[in-house]
């Protein structure tokens, strides 16, 4: 029988953490989704050799410090319009790779009008769009993508449709552009759909460096916090109830 | 046939006891500790190391990318 330490040797490292990655602890909750995804874009980011080029666009909502976590170049932008930043950015450095990260609040409800445009612009940009159908960052507040009769700290009853309409699939809308060329709907709950998820964005990354246009990621994600769930009852949670409405794949691929 | 050897490693002072890697585990290795680290989380160990295979899926559910896979080349046994 190997001992332990045996097998922790530099030769025999499979899967450790990605360089792209800084040492700061992230201020994310235990479990939450921006994490894996992070760490995902930093490897997608290594893969490609693609450290000194790539270009981050900050949203507002949790993911704001994002730029503590990844050694890259980074934006922030207003809330909502990381989009249209990276649209500036795009266009003046159309070298650079760039990608915009947001989440639902940022970009289904006050961002709307800036990513429905860039996307039927087809700016040659990568959107990753984390969606867990709350307000994370301000207490869990009802976002458009929030579920019929989810209770949300601003619905403590559910969400009622009469009083404040249906959730939102923007990501449907947003395959319906002529702009994007890669439209996908993914999750970060279990390892194959980590895998299945870095596959997608490692595509996205691919179709930035070929001038393809836009395209679009959503991570249907958790909110453990906002959801008052423990991690793993929360994946089991959106597994139940998100998948249903938020069907994953790819809606869009030329 | 030869058993696949593996091992993680976690940063304890860094994971925050989401046990997500406990649930991904096949082969449930890992466990929550009923120490804490600095922070109060109960951080994820090797409760089983003789199971371990290194397949990888712990760190790639880990949100903190805290653990470190290794995994010994398979021998040929004689």
């Amino acid at each position: 029988m190997a001992d332990i330490k045996e097998i922790m040797k530099p030769e025999n490292l499979v899967y450790g953490k990605s360089k792209v990655l800084t040492d700061n602890v992230m201020s994310y909750c235990p479990g939450c989704t921006h994490g894996v995804v992070h760490k995902l874009i930093a490897e997608v980011i290594e893969e490609m050799d693609i450290q000194e080029k790539t270009i981050g666009i900050c949203p507002v909502g949790c993911s704001v410090l994002a730029y503590n976590f990844l050694d890259i170049d980074w934006q922030q932008a207003a809330h909502g319009r990381a989009p249209a930043v990276a649209t500036a950015v795009s266009r003046l450095k159309p070298e650079k790779i760039v990608f915009a990260y947001q989440g639902d609040g940022d970009l289904a409800s006050i961002g709307t009008a800036e990513i429905i445009h860039a996307c039927n612009r087809g700016e040659n940009i990568v959107v990753i769009f984390i969606n867990n159908g709350i307000y994370g960052m301000t207490g869990g507040q009802m976002a458009p993508t929030t579920l019929e009769g989810m209770p949300t700290s601003t619905s403590p009853y559910g969400r009622d449709i009469k009083l404040a309409g249906h959730p939102l699939r923007i990501t449907e809308l947003i395959a319906q552009l002529p702009g994007t060329t890669f439209v996908t709907r993914q999750s970060a709950h279990t390892p194959a759909a980590v895998r299945k998820c870095k596959k997608a964005i490692r595509k996205a990354f691919d179709n930035v460096e070929g001038k393809k246009g836009t395209s679009f990621i959503e991570v249907v994600s958790t909110c453990s916090s906002g959801w008052k769930l423990s991690p793993v009852k929360s994946n089991e949670w959106m597994v139940e109830h998100m998948f249903p409405f938020y069907k994953l794949g790819d809606l869009k691929d030329e | 046939m030869a058993k696949v050897k593996g091992a993680i490693k976690v940063d304890d002072e860094k994971c925050k006891g989401c046990s997500l890697c406990v649930v991904a585990c096949p082969q449930k290795v890992i466990a929550l500790a009923k120490e804490v680290n600095g922070k109060g989380y109960n951080y994820a160990y090797m409760a089983n190391p003789d199971e371990c295979t290194g397949c990888t899926n712990c760190a790639m559910v880990c949100p903190d990318s805290v653990i470190t896979v290794y995994r010994l080349k398979a021998q040929v046994e004689a």
